[in-house]
């Protein structure tokens, strides 16, 4: 009988291409996600050195960092321009490089585009116990479905795309197992922050995370999606959480997935994933779901958590002397006072969108609080943002872009907005930001701009009240 | 690439930990096809205070950085290693980095240096006046006061720094062996291949 292996073990087993001595191997990328911002320099080392794509079948790009978010054809349905010339020259690149290396290519402007961690499951092409990565930190979201996903820099994107593979070395394991069940209020992204509050911005470092437990048995794919696109949030290389009955529901009948004969075999090996009783993880964090609240960043690290019904801490309250000090800086930067409530910040923007909440069940969750209010006057900007142009659809045949224009936010297009400040979306210096995005770091979502991560329905309360709010006021 | 093994210089004494990757090379820096030129817009925010680190005529193209924990955390953007490089700084020092960060310096030529925080406080100390030396082959860090601290590196990252060598390359000597895995993928499990 072979040693009872992890998910994360049997997933690195199968795509060990070649093992070197040195305890690296080489392992077979089963998908190659491309997007217009890491890409242009992997693909012109390609044309210098004269290689060619190995596995152009296995690559699939789309736009999403920064295209705007605003609408992309006029009234006639001619494609707009893209006014800012080196976001137009980037998306021409890649509009470029796609057909020239053969690979599929998803435009700014066809019905399916979106940001490319939405599009990746929500197409089928990314499938449980696949390797999966993209020239982005937040690849790590492909976990949701079971695949080992992770973010790579520039040159691997050139690595893969010539060879189809990554020289690695094997990542330490750790399990994050959330037991019980979360109060009312409480979404996956309050589990993610509070899992990121617990374990620390580095607390998943050389690690792959796998989440297990109740609390994220019972989520939905949405929900896991969320969950694992911030494992890097945590430090951690990728997470991962085993497929099950909920993610072969959600994946069947995709267009890039497996179809009749070939999808019973898929779900057969797909069920053999699951980490075997006995098997064991270098690092285990068990945390209480009744322990998670409606949760809120006060900092410029996503470790910087606390539940909306708490306060700004005091720098002194920290024992480690760098982390006393990188407070003290933080909340320089946000402009906050320790001891001030979490509840009494005020927001003049709001953004509902990004990679780890832009999927269907957020802009329900977000709607569900705006249905029938309106947004506080002292709200600037309120923006949401779907993940692609098929939650777009979906959103739109449910209603919900009437809830949230009626509510005094704008509903746009589909991309990566004001998560990341490359496109024209971006929260002006000084101001504050509730966004439902994966960073608060300095300047992330433009120069001086002060963000503070929460949930969909977070994002939509502070947008009713004008301040940071906690949602369950406004719910039954 | 350009190989790395001795590096003897200045060594900007940073310090701060969670310097993430937003922080080392803002976004709005991103928008371009080349891997040029990157060094100005390195450490934008912090070098918006005039009497930041960096700009300080001591520090000016200094090959080495001091750092702490996780340093390199965030976003994959492989133009933070870019920045570094076009800044001058061939050495990053600190307790930890992100995986994602460390790799991409590797692949270009940088050498994250990991040192236990007792070593990098006294680094700090040493950096606010006097030069830092590394020796990559010998696995060191040096100071003019007989300081001598031994690092870790894993040894095919060690090899690519000193030989300054292509991975691409490496790796097409494996040719025939990725080709076998792809045979056997296609015999097990057909289904992996995109269905539409």
């Amino acid at each position: 009988m072979t040693r009872p292996r992890t998910l994360y073990e049997k997933i690195w087993d199968a795509h060990v291409v070649e093992q070197r001595p040195d305890g690296t191997a080489l392992i077979f990328i089963d998908r190659h996600l491309v997007h217009e911002v890491t890409s242009p320099q992997a693909f012109a080392g390609l044309r210098t050195s004269g290689r060619t794509v190995r596995r152009p079948d296995l690559t699939l790009a789309v736009p999403d960092h920064n295209v705007p978010t605003t609408p992309r054809k006029d009234a006639a349905g001619n494609r707009l321009p893209i006014t800012d010339p080196e976001s137009a020259a980037q998306l021409a690149a890649l509009e470029k490089n796609a057909p020239e290396f053969g690979i599929r290519y998803i435009d700014a402007v066809a019905p399916e585009q979106g940001i490319v961690h939405v599009v990746g499951p929500e197409q089928g092409f990314s499938l449980p116990g696949a390797t999966i990565v993209c020239g982005d930190s937040h690849t790590a979201c492909h976990g949701g479905i079971g695949a080992l996903a992770f973010g790579i820099g520039t040159s691997e994107v050139e690595h893969v795309l010539a060879t189809q593979t990554l020289l690695l070395q094997p990542a330490k394991t750790m399990e994050v197992r959330v037991e019980g069940d979360v109060g009312p209020g409480v979404s996956a992204k309050d589990i993610i922050l509070h899992i990121t509050g617990v374990i620390g911005a580095a607390g998943g470092t050389g690690h792959v995370i796998e989440y297990t437990g109740s609390a994220i048995r019972a989520l939905s794919i949405e929900g896991r999606l969320t969950i694992s696109n911030m494992a890097i949030e945590g430090g951690a290389r990728a997470g991962l959480i085993a497929p099950d009955e909920t993610t072969f529901a959600y994946l069947k009948g995709r267009p890039y997935a497996p179809k009749s004969a070939d999808w019973d075999a898929a779900v057969e090996y797909w069920r053999s994933l699951a980490t075997d009783p006995g098997a064991t993880y270098d690092k285990v964090v068990v945390i209480d779901a009744a322990d998670i609240a409606p949760s809120v960043t006060w900092g410029t690290s996503p470790e910087d958590v606390v539940p909306i019904t708490g306060t700004v801490p005091d720098p002194a309250s920290f024992a480690d002397p760098s982390k006393q000090a990188a407070a003290a800086k933080s909340l320089a930067y946000m402009g906050l006072e320790p001891g001030t409530r979490m509840q009494d910040v005020p927001v003049e923007n709001i953004f509902i969108g990004s990679c780890t909440n832009s999927r269907i069940e957020d802009m329900r969750a977000a709607a569900a609080v705006l249905k029938g209010r309106t947004k506080a006057p002292n709200v600037k900007w309120a923006i949401v943002v779907p993940g692609s142009g098929l939650v777009k659809a979906q959103a739109e045949a449910e209603g919900l872009d009437r809830i949230f224009i009626d509510a005094g936010l704008e509903w746009r297009e589909p991309g990566c907005s004001a998560c990341l400040a490359m496109n024209p979306d971006k929260v002006p210096a000084g101001e504050r930001c509730a966004s439902t995005s994966n960073r608060n770091f300095v300047g992330r979502q433009g120069p001086g701009a002060r963000t503070h991560l929460v949930s969909p329905a977070m994002a939509a309360a502070a947008a009713v009240t004008g301040r940071l709010t906690d949602v369950r006021e406004l719910i039954d | 690439m350009t190989p790395l093994n001795q590096v003897e210089g200045r060594a900007i004494p940073l310090g701060l930990k969670n310097v993430d990757t937003d922080v080392i090379i803002p976004a709005h820096w991103l928008k371009t096809t080349t891997r040029e030129g990157m060094g100005r817009g390195a450490f934008e925010s912090l070098r918006a205070d005039p009497d930041n680190l960096f700009d300080r005529p001591e520090y000016k193209g200094a090959p080495i950085l001091i750092a702490g924990d996780n340093f390199g955390c965030g976003s994959s953007r492989e133009h933070a290693a870019w920045a570094l490089g076009d800044l001058g700084i061939r050495v990053v020092i600190a307790p930890s980095y992100s995986d994602i960060f460390s790799g991409n310096a590797v692949k270009n030529g940088i050498l994250p240096v990991v040192l236990p925080q007792a070593a990098i406080d006294r680094l700090l100390e040493v950096a606010a006046t006097d030069p830092v030396s590394i020796d990559l082959e010998h696995q060191t860090v040096t100071t003019p006061f007989q300081d001598r601290f031994t690092f870790e590196i894993d040894p095919f990252r060690k090899m690519c720094l000193l030989d300054g060598l292509d991975e691409i390359s490496l790796t097409e000597k494996s040719d025939a062996a990725i080709g076998a895995y792809e045979d056997r993928l296609d015999a097990e499990r057909p289904w992996m291949r995109p269905a539409a």
